[in-house]
């Protein structure tokens, strides 16, 4: 299934997959600059309340007119999983009332009857929000030069900076897909995101240490021949590892549960990116910053 | 790499046998296991509430610095300092004083020993005050210490009351907990309705009792509203008994009127103002406030020398039993605020833990058959490892009593898909190592060896982010960060250690055949 006999030749690819993956990245930023991101009541404030109706006759257009004559403001009603079930968003300010949620209950069951349970609240104040906002951030930001920084004690700064390059690549595009499709981010994104870069690195560092013990081994070959060579040599591990992973992932994406959804597409996203970027991004900049045995052996 | 010692074999197993029982506890019942560590549901998972609180103290600064400005006042005549223009604006001191004056001043303020009007700490190397001189004019305003050390007070105090409060309610299990300088956290397992909580947290309790005022013109009297009705009342400053003085309160009935009651109870200092207010006020009407909200003003029919009374005000027995457990549990030294809330029902608790074991035991499965159909014998090798790092994981959150949520679970699943990454990357170099090396056995000595490090790096990079994210990650995102790097030290202890042994064992009765390819 996975025996590859032939050695591939990456190298060729290089340039083709450089400019998709500097469109996407394009594009990723577009839309997050001009869009931005869907952030969820995490990140934003406001309330959030997972409904489970005992009684199929109510239905998503009631429950969309009860909030509204209820008045709480922007509201946003979904399905969630089940047919019975919804998502209702919104953003009211003052919901900070010791018993706003409890007066909720009561003006819902006047508009749609008592058939009805909350099944999950979340109230996020607008102080809380912008914190957890900034602690996400600041994680994203610190993993990054906390890879970097690993990276540069393990490798010369060549490697460091398509390390880097390669990971800031899956994030942005992993975000740009969020954007584009303005899927919710809350903070399981953000956690997300943190194992993907986690991942990512880890897949660019096993080729990166092929490419470094190749360097010492063939004296005489160049760094394209010596990216492609190591790129193969790896290939075999690099898609058993993504396969099995994606494998995990794909299993709690269909069968975790509605609340894992965003978290498993997010990862499942970044898996691939990783994987990808980590052959085809990874190593064509070791290409470009002219990578030789020399550049290893300055260092030892 | 493939030789063993016998005292380091007996000690792995050793170590995987600790581990699964402790992992194997959470299954059992409770009178077959010795130790009764568990692992703790998140509230994600086995229902609750979470509830961050916010303890707004700058209504305490304020009350301090008016107390500091009489003391103040009181140093100066007593030093026959002479100052002009004291006055508080801002949460701040102003005066103004001349150059003699100022210095005996600025030496007894800044005086580490005997200081009787700013206090040291010790601790801090720092005054409770500062104050900034220009010209004349001198103004003094608490330091950062000074606010550290209120804020830290009041913190105290107000999470001794919330856990004072909670505790009455009889809540099961509660945590609560400090969380940084002006924020309490409470975690209320099984709870699906924290209405009655947040009701119960989002009142001061600051209770009085003082006297209505007819007159509306004399002087020292505020109006303030009923609680249940529209209406207002003049109701003097001047306080007769506060809720410091009471020491029981419960709900009851009044048998002549059949109204559902408070009672209560006063300390001596309590029972000896208490009567002598109803003594010579026989005739007026005397209030009771809560949180500046009157509950009820009855005519004094008599004097109460018993030191015992009772609050009438349109109660149910519920309103009732919340009024008499908030005096009990006493009052709040500031307002909180509710700035987050979490809840989720048990069925979703419980919907949820299940579509997280299918999850697990299919990505599980999935991954047992694929690595079986891909490296056959050695794939049960690896397996076998994945079922030990699953128990060595499950068994160190046992240890330390660790808090398993959802994201926690998608932790361990993601785990079991990285996991077989390192007998992967192994398993690759071996077959590599096969090709060159005829031997069977330095094949497998030299693929562990080289693997090793790049095992090591890519595991340190994972472990790198979830260390992160363990640190700033909040609440249940916080459990997936737990599962995630407890995963990776379980995967290299089972891989290195667990599965190289199994490796060895077999690969040293069969020297002879070729495995791979």
């Amino acid at each position: 299934m996975f025996k590859i006999y032939k050695t591939i030749d990456f190298v060729k690819y290089f340039k083709r997959f450089n400019i998709i993956s500097l469109v996407f990245i394009l594009l990723s930023l577009g839309f997050l600059f001009f869009k931005g991101l869907n952030y969820g009541v995490d990140f934003k404030g406001g309330t959030i309340i997972e409904l489970r109706a005992s009684d199929e006759e109510i239905k998503i257009q009631d429950i969309r007119k009860a909030f509204l004559n209820i008045n709480v403001g922007n509201v946003s009603v979904k399905e969630f999983g089940k047919n019975t079930d919804y998502l209702i968003k919104f953003e009211k300010k003052n919901n900070q009332n010791d018993n706003f949620i409890e007066n909720l209950k009561k003006d819902l069951s006047k508009e749609i009857g008592s058939n009805f349970k909350f099944r999950r609240v979340e109230n996020v104040g607008p102080k809380v929000s912008r914190e957890l906002l900034e602690a996400g951030m600041i994680a994203i930001v610190l993993s990054l030069s906390a890879m970097l920084f690993y990276i540069w004690i393990r490798f010369e700064w060549q490697f460091s900076l398509g390390a880097i390059v390669a990971l800031v690549h899956d994030v942005v595009i992993t975000l740009g897909f969020f954007s584009i499709f303005q899927l919710e981010v809350n903070l399981s994104i953000v956690a997300a995101v943190l194992t993907i870069v986690g991942y990512s690195m880890n897949d660019t560092v096993v080729i990166y240490d092929r490419v470094r013990e190749n360097l010492n081994k063939h004296s005489s070959r160049n760094i394209k021949e010596i990216s492609n060579l190591s790129i193969n040599e790896t290939l075999s591990r690099t898609i058993i590892t993504s396969f099995t992973t994606l494998l995990a992932l794909f299993s709690i994406f269909l069968f975790g549960g509605m609340i894992l959804k965003g978290f498993s597409l997010a990862m499942i996203l970044g898996v691939i990116f990783g994987t990808y970027s980590s052959i085809f991004i990874a190593n064509p900049i070791l290409i470009f910053l002219n990578v030789s045995q020399e550049t290893i052996s300055k260092k030892e | 790499m493939l030789y063993f010692s016998k005292i380091k074999i007996i000690s792995i197993y050793v170590l995987i046998l600790v581990l699964s029982y402790f992992a194997l506890t959470n299954f059992l019942d409770s009178n077959l296991k010795i130790s009764n560590k568990k692992v703790n549901l998140g509230l994600d998972l086995q229902g609750g509430s979470y509830l961050l609180l916010e303890v707004d103290s700058n209504p305490i600064i304020k009350e301090k610095i008016q107390a500091k400005f009489f003391s103040l006042k009181k140093y100066f005549e007593k030093e026959q300092i002479k100052i002009k223009n004291l006055k508080v604006l801002d949460n701040s001191i102003f005066f103004e004083t001349d150059d003699s004056n100022r210095d005996k001043f600025i030496s007894d303020f800044t005086n580490k020993n005997e200081n009787s009007i700013n206090n040291y700490f010790s601790n801090y190397r720092a005054f409770e005050f500062d104050y900034l001189e220009e010209n004349q004019n001198i103004k003094i305003n608490y330091s950062k210490y000074g606010l550290i050390e209120i804020k830290k007070t009041t913190l105290d105090q107000a999470l001794e009351i919330v856990r004072r409060r909670i505790n009455e309610t009889g809540t099961n299990e509660p945590n609560i907990a400090k969380n940084g300088n002006e924020r309490i956290l409470v975690e209320l397992p099984g709870l699906d309705d924290p209405s009655r909580v947040k009701k119960l947290l989002g009142k001061t309790a600051n209770l009085t009792f003082r006297f209505v005022s007819e007159d509306s013109q004399e002087f020292g009297i505020e109006t303030l509203p009923f609680a249940n009705e529209d209406r207002m009342a003049n109701i003097s400053k001047r306080i007769i008994l506060t809720g410091e003085n009471l020491v029981d309160a419960s709900a009851g009935m009044d048998r002549q009127s059949n109204q559902t009651v408070v009672n209560f109870s006063l300390d001596r200092i309590g029972t000896k103002k208490f009567a002598k207010a109803t003594t010579n006020g026989v005739g007026k009407r005397l209030a009771i406030i809560l949180d500046n909200k009157i509950i009820s003003a009855p005519v004094i029919r008599d004097s109460i020398k018993g030191g015992k009374g009772q609050i009438s005000g349109d109660f149910n027995f519920q309103s009732a039993t919340d009024l008499a457990l908030l005096l009990r549990s006493g009052a709040l030294p500031a307002p909180l605020s509710i700035i987050e809330e979490r809840t989720v029902g048990p069925d979703l608790g419980k919907d949820s833990i299940n579509s997280g074991k299918i999850s697990l035991i299919i990505g599980f499965i999935l991954v047992i058959i694929f690595m079986i159909y891909k490296y056959k014998f050695f794939g049960v090798i690896a397996n076998l490892a994945l079922f030990v790092n699953l128990l060595l994981l499950v068994g160190i959150l046992t240890i330390f009593e660790s808090t398993l949520t959802l994201p926690g679970i998608a932790g361990i699943i993601l785990t079991v898909g990285m996991a077989v990454d390192a007998n992967v990357l192994i398993f690759e170099r071996v077959r590599e190592e096969i090709k060159v090396e005829k031997n069977l056995l330095s094949a497998f000595d030299t693929g562990y060896k080289k693997a090793q490090i790049t095992v090591l790096d890519a595991n340190i990079t994972t472990l790198i982010a979830a260390t992160i994210l363990f640190m700033f990650g909040s609440g249940p995102v916080k459990g997936f960060a737990l599962t995630l790097g407890i995963g990776i030290i379980s995967t290299l202890f089972s891989v290195y250690f667990f599965a190289r042994h199994l490796t060895s064992f077999y690969v040293f009765r069969n020297k002879d055949k070729i495995l791979f390819n």
